[in-house]
C-alpha cells in the first residue's frame, strides 16, 4: 500500500481531560488511518473516547481538555506533504482555516446545534462566505442547489425557513448542507443518526453514501452501532476505553475479528431473524470508570483470555495481517510464525 | 404447544389528549396517540410492540399499566380465571391488580428516586401492598437483588452509586419483588450500551423462564424486539397496522409499513447488504393524521381506495397474522363519495 | 429503620463529598464562619455585656466609647454593644422564623398546587400572581397598620406575604417531576398520592428550597430593619437591629455620634453579606446538576 492515498493519518494520540485535580486520559493511543475518498468507522461504546478522538482532530475540544501526545497528519492532495494538526496553534489561523472548509463536522443532536433564531439559509450562508468569498446572490444559490441535493423539497422557499419548521431527518440533513458546502475533503459525522427513527437512518446513510460518492469525500463515521459499520465502513476502528485496540478493513473486522473485546461486540448484537433459542454473548461486567489508571490492557477484568500478563503489561499494536493491526498479547505468537 | 391462555386483552383502546380551551386561547386539536388498538397477549409469552417515535407504543404501554388510562374501549384482564375489565373496577381491586402489571421505563437514570436508597425503593410498593412481614420483605428484596446478579447488601446504596446497566436490573428486580404477572417494559435496553444490553437481555429471558413472566415488550429496535419476543406488533401513528409471529416476521412480512421498516435496519453481518426501501418524507404529524390508511401519502403501493378509507385489521393466512391493509383485504365499507 | 454499618458508611461518604464541596468554596465557608460567630455573640450575650439594653439611665447618656462602654451610650444612656449584642438575637430571629414559615407554607402549596393541577393550582396561582404584582411594602406597611405593631404580628404578615416566591419554585420543580418515570412507577404501584408528594417529590425539591429559604433570612432581616427604620416594624421595646437605627435617624446623632448608626448597619451588612455567601455555597452542595 503506498503511503499517498491516505489523507489522514491519526498516530498514537493522547488526549486529556483535567477535571479538578484527576486526569482523565480520555483518549489513550489511538492509531488510524483515512484513505481518501473511503470511509472510517469508529466504533465503540459510550465512554470509550471515540467522540472525544474525532474532536481532537481538529482540536475542538473544551478548555480543560488537551492534547498530550501523538499526531495527526492530514495531507490534502495526493502528494503533498502532510500537515501537521495536532502541532497547529489551538485556535490559531492555521486551523481555523481548515475546520469547516477541508475537515467538517456533523453532530449528534441535529437538534441543538442549529441556532433557532436564524434561518437556515443563514447558517448555510454563515459557513460559505467565512470561507470563500463570494457574493450573497451567488452563495445563496449555491446553497439551494445543495439543498435540493440533499432530497429538501421546495429548497428555495425554506432557505428561509428556522429551524423549528423543519423535522429531525430535515434538521440533519441542513448540518449535512452546513457541513458539504465548502466541499470539504473530510467529513468527521458523530453519530449522526442516533438521534433519528430507523427509516430516517436509512434516509441519511443513503444520502451520506451519495454525496460522498458524488463529491470524493473522505469520511470518519463515529457510531456504536455495528448494522451501520457493516452497511457503510471501508475501514473500521475498534474503540475501548480510549484506546483503539483494533483496525482493519469492514472484511478484515467482520470475518476475522481478533481482540476479545471486537468478538464479544459483534456477538452481543441481536441480528434480525436470528435464532430466538440463542442466548447473546454478553461482556461480564461493566466499562470501567474513565479515570480508572490502568496497569495493563483496559480489557483485562473483562475479557475471557486474561492472563496476568495482560493485567501487568500494555500489549502493543502488531500488524497480524495486511493492514489488519490488534493490540493482543493472544496474537504474539502468530506473529513470530 | 399447550392451550394458549390470553392473559391480556385488549379491544378497541383508544388514548386521546384533549386539550381544554383556556381565556383568550381555542381549545388545540385533540391528539390521538393511540387509537382503536385491538391484539391479546397470552400468558408466558412475550409481546413485543415496535414503532418510530411518536406512534404511540409508549403511551400504549403506560394505558395498560392505567399510569394514564385509555379513553375508549375494553382491556380485559385473566385474574385467575376471572375475567375484569382493567378500566371498570372498583377501588381495592384496581389498587391490588397493580401489583400484578407491572411496568420499567426506558431511562434507569431517572427511574429510581435519587433520594432513596434502594432499600427504601423496594420495601414502599411491597409495604403499601403488604406483602409480608419486614423481614420477609427484606428477605425478598435481597433474593431479588441475588437474582439479578447484584449482591444483595447493595440495597443500601443510593441509585447515584450505580452505573446504567446495574439500575436496569435493580428496576427489573423493584418490578419482579411485586411478584407480577405481567411486565411492560419499555425500551428497557435502548439507554444502554450495546454490551449491556446483552445482559439485560440475557437476564430477562432467564426471568421469565424462572419466573413464568409475561412482558409486553415495546422498542424501537426491530432486531432487539423480534429476538425478545413470540409475537410482533407493529405501530404506525397510533395504528397497529400489522401483528405476526416473530419468526419468521423478516421474511412473512406484509405490511408495506413492515417492509420498509425491516429494510432499513442495518444488519451487522458483512456483505449482507439491505436492499432499502426508502421510505420518502417523514411520519406525519398526530395532530394533523392524513385520511384514510394513515400510511398512504408514504407508502409505494399506494392505492386510490388508501386515500379514503382507513383498513381495518384483520387476519391473513393462519396462526394469527394479522394485518391492517387494503392489498389484502377489501374495504369493509365503501368509500365516501368526494365531496 | 435501623441503620446498618453499611448504611452508614455510605451516607457518611455523600456527606464527606459534600463537605468537601463546601469547603472548596472559600466565600462560603467565610460566610459560615462569620454567621456562626455572631449568631454565636448574640446567644452569648448576657455573658459578654453586664448591661441591660433596655436600662435606661440618663445620667450615662452619650458617652464615647470606652473602657467600660466599648462602644458608648446612647442619647438615654443605654449601652450600645449590649443593644447590638441582644438585637442580634431578635433580628435573626425574626429573619429564621419568617423564613422558615414562608418556606414551609410555600412548599406545601407549591407540591399540592404542582401535583394535582387543575382547579386547585389555577387558584393558588392566581393568588400568589395577586401578591407577587402588589408593592411588598406597601401591602406589608397597610397590613401592619390594620393589625397593629407587634413581632407576632409582624412575623405572621412576612410569613403570609412571603410564601409566593418558594411556592413558584416547588410548583414548577414538582410539575417537571410528575413526568419522571420514579414517580409513574410509585403511581403505577398505586401509592398514594399524598405519600408521592412528601415522601418522594418533596425531598427532590430541597435543594433549591434550602439554598432559598437561606437567602430568604438575608431578605427578612433586611426587611425588618427597613421597617423598624420607618417606624412600623416590632414595637420600640424590643430590641432589633433595624429599632437601634430607628433611633439613630436624628440628624444632630448622625454627625456627632456615628457610632450609633454604624454599628448595626455594620452588623445587618454583615449578617446579610455572610448568609448570602453561605447560601451560594450550599447551592453548590446541593445541586445536583455541579461537580
Amino acid at each position: 500500500m503506498t503511503r499517498d492515498d491516505i489523507v489522514l493519518e491519526v498516530k498514537d494520540l493522547k488526549t486529556r481531560f483535567k477535571v479538578g485535580k484527576k486526569i482523565v486520559n480520555a483518549v489513550n493511543g489511538a492509531t488510524f488511518s483515512l484513505k481518501r475518498g473511503k470511509t472510517l468507522c469508529i466504533v465503540g461504546e459510550s465512554g470509550c473516547g471515540k467522540s472525544v478522538t474525532a474532536h481532537s482532530i481538529l482540536q475542538l475540544l473544551p478548555p480543560v481538555g488537551y492534547i498530550e501526545g501523538g499526531e495527526v497528519l492530514y495531507t490534502p492532495h495526493t502528494g503533498d506533504r502532510p500537515k501537521s494538526l495536532s502541532s497547529m496553534k489551538r485556535s490559531g489561523r492555521a486551523i481555523r482555516s481548515i475546520r469547516g472548509k477541508e475537515i467538517s463536522m456533523i453532530f449528534q443532536d441535529p437538534m441543538s446545534t442549529l441556532n433557532p433564531v436564524y434561518t437556515i439559509g443563514n447558517q448555510i450562508m454563515e459557513n460559505l462566505r467565512h470561507h470563500e468569498k463570494i457574493s450573497k446572490a451567488e452563495a445563496r444559490e449555491r446553497i439551494v442547489r445543495l439543498l435540493t441535493e440533499l432530497g429538501i423539497p421546495e429548497a428555495d422557499r425554506r432557505f428561509d425557513e428556522y429551524p423549528h419548521q423543519f423535522s429531525g431527518g430535515m434538521k440533519q440533513r441542513v448540518m449535512i448542507a452546513i457541513a458539504m458546502i465548502c466541499n470539504p475533503n473530510i467529513l468527521i459525522a458523530d453519530e449522526p443518526t442516533t438521534a433519528l427513527d430507523v427509516t430516517i437512518q436509512a434516509q441519511i446513510l443513503e444520502l451520506m453514501q451519495k454525496m460522498q460518492q458524488e463529491h470524493g469525500t473522505s469520511v470518519i463515521l463515529i457510531t456504536h452501532n455495528m448494522g451501520i459499520v457493516a452497511e457503510v465502513a471501508d475501514d473500521v476502528a475498534v474503540m475501548y476505553m480510549g484506546r483503539v485496540v483494533e483496525f482493519g478493513s469492514l472484511r478484515q473486522i467482520f470475518t476475522n475479528p481478533k481482540h476479545p473485546y471486537t468478538r464479544a461486540l459483534m456477538r452481543s448484537v441481536p441480528v434480525l431473524g436470528m435464532d430466538r433459542s440463542q442466548e447473546l454473548a454478553s461482556i461480564a461486567g461493566s466499562t470501567p470508570d474513565a479515570s480508572t489508571v490502568f496497569t495493563g490492557c483496559e480489557f483485562a477484568n473483562r475479557c475471557v483470555h486474561a492472563t496476568d500478563r495482560c493485567r501487568n503489561h500494555f500489549p502493543e499494536d502488531r500488524e497480524v495481517e495486511d493492514g489488519h493491526r490488534v493490540r493482543c498479547f493472544l496474537y504474539e505468537e502468530e506473529m513470530k510464525q | 404447544m399447550s392451550e394458549k391462555k390470553a392473559i391480556l386483552t385488549l379491544e378497541h383502546v383508544s388514548k386521546e389528549y384533549t386539550g381544554s380551551a383556556k381565556l383568550f386561547k381555542k381549545a388545540p386539536p385533540s391528539v390521538k396517540a393511540v387509537s382503536d388498538v385491538s391484539f391479546s397477549v397470552n400468558e408466558g409469552e412475550t409481546f413485543g410492540i415496535v414503532g418510530e417515535s411518536g406512534c404511540g407504543k409508549t403511551t400504549l404501554g403506560k394505558c395498560i399499566v392505567r399510569l394514564h388510562p385509555p379513553t375508549a374501549g375494553k382491556m380485559w384482564y385473566d385474574d385467575d380465571g376471572r375475567k375484569l375489565d382493567l378500566m371498570q373496577l372498583d377501588q381495592d381491586e384496581s389498587f391490588r391488580l397493580r401489583q400484578k402489571l407491572q411496568i420499567i421505563f426506558q431511562d434507569p437514570y431517572a427511574s429510581l428516586n435519587p433520594m432513596h436508597n434502594i432499600l427504601e425503593a423496594f420495601d414502599e410498593p411491597l409495604r403499601v401492598h403488604k406483602l409480608g412481614s419486614r423481614e420477609q420483605r427484606r428477605e425478598k428484596i435481597a433474593e431479588m437483588l441475588r437474582e439479578v446478579n447484584l449482591q444483595p447488601d447493595y440495597m443500601y446504596r443510593y441509585p447515584g452509586e450505580f452505573s446504567g446497566g446495574q439500575r436496569q436490573r435493580i428496576c427489573i428486580a423493584k418490578a419482579l419483588a411485586m411478584q407480577p404477572r405481567l411486565i411492560v417494559c419499555d425500551e428497557p435496553v435502548s439507554a444502554l450500551d450495546v454490551s449491556i444490553q446483552a445482559q439485560i437481555m440475557n437476564l430477562m429471558r432467564r426471568l421469565q423462564r424462572d419466573y413464568k413472566l409475561t412482558y409486553v415488550f415495546i422498542a424501537h429496535d426491530l432486531s432487539v424486539v423480534q429476538y425478545m419476543s413470540d409475537r410482533i406488533a407493529v405501530m404506525y401513528l397510533g395504528k397497529v397496522v400489522e401483528i405476526s409471529k416473530s419468526e419468521g416476521l423478516h421474511t412473512d412480512y406484509k405490511h408495506p409499513y413492515t417492509e420498509s421498516l425491516l429494510s432499513a435496519v442495518p444488519i451487522p453481518i458483512y456483505g449482507q447488504k439491505q436492499k432499502r426501501i426508502i421510505l420518502e418524507g417523514d411520519v406525519p404529524s398526530p395532530l394533523h393524521p392524513p385520511a384514510g390508511c394513515k400510511f398512504h401519502p408514504r407508502c409505494r403501493r399506494c392505492m386510490e381506495v388508501c386515500r379514503h378509507v382507513e383498513p381495518t385489521l384483520r387476519p391473513v393466512g393462519t396462526d394469527g397474522h394479522m394485518v391492517a391493509c387494503h392489498l389484502y383485504h377489501e374495504p369493509e365499507e365503501i368509500p365516501p363519495k368526494n365531496e | 429503620m435501623k441503620k446498618t454499618k453499611v448504611e452508614k458508611a455510605a451516607a457518611s461518604s455523600l456527606a464527606k463529598r459534600n463537605l468537601q464541596k463546601f469547603l472548596n468554596n472559600k466565600l462560603a465557608v467565610v460566610g459560615a464562619v462569620v454567621l456562626l460567630l455572631i449568631v454565636l455573640l448574640s446567644v452569648c450575650a448576657p455573658l459578654l455585656t453586664p448591661y441591660d439594653p433596655l436600662y435606661i439611665d440618663v445620667s450615662q447618656k452619650g458617652l464615647p466609647m470606652s473602657q467600660e462602654h466599648p462602644l458608648g451610650t446612647d442619647r438615654v444612656g443605654r449601652d450600645v454593644l449590649a443593644r447590638i449584642l441582644y438585637g442580634g438575637r431578635m433580628t435573626i430571629l425574626i429573619g429564621v422564623v419568617s423564613a422558615l414559615g414562608a418556606t414551609l407554607l410555600g412548599a406545601v402549596l407549591g407540591c399540592v398546587s404542582g401535583y394535582y393541577g387543575g382547579k386547585i393550582d389555577k387558584v393558588l396561582v392566581y393568588i400568589s400572581e395577586l401578591f407577587q404584582c402588589f408593592p411588598q411594602y406597601l401591602l406589608i406597611l397597610l397590613l401592619v397598620g390594620l393589625v397593629g405593631q407587634s413581632t407576632r404580628n409582624l412575623l405572621v404578615i412576612f410569613i403570609a406575604t412571603g410564601w409566593t416566591g418558594m411556592m413558584r419554585i416547588v410548583r414548577t420543580r414538582v410539575m417537571s417531576l410528575k413526568e419522571e418515570p420514579f414517580v409513574e412507577s410509585c403511581r403505577a404501584n398505586g401509592i398514594r398520592g399524598l405519600s408521592i408528594m412528601f415522601h418522594h417529590m418533596l425531598p427532590n425539591t430541597l435543594g433549591p428550597v434550602i439554598v432559598n429559604a437561606t437567602l430568604q433570612v438575608a431578605g427578612y432581616i433586611l426587611s425588618e430593619a427597613s421597617l423598624s427604620f420607618l417606624g412600623m416594624g416590632v414595637p420600640d421595646d424590643v430590641v432589633t437591629w433595624g429599632n437601634i437605627l430607628n433611633a439613630a435617624k436624628r440628624l444632630d446623632i448622625i454627625q456627632t455620634m456615628p457610632v450609633l448608626w454604624i454599628a448595626p448597619g455594620l452588623a445587618i451588612a454583615l449578617v446579610v453579606l455572610s448568609i448570602n455567601f453561605f447560601g451560594d455555597g450550599l447551592r453548590d452542595v446541593l445541586d445536583p446538576s455541579s461537580l
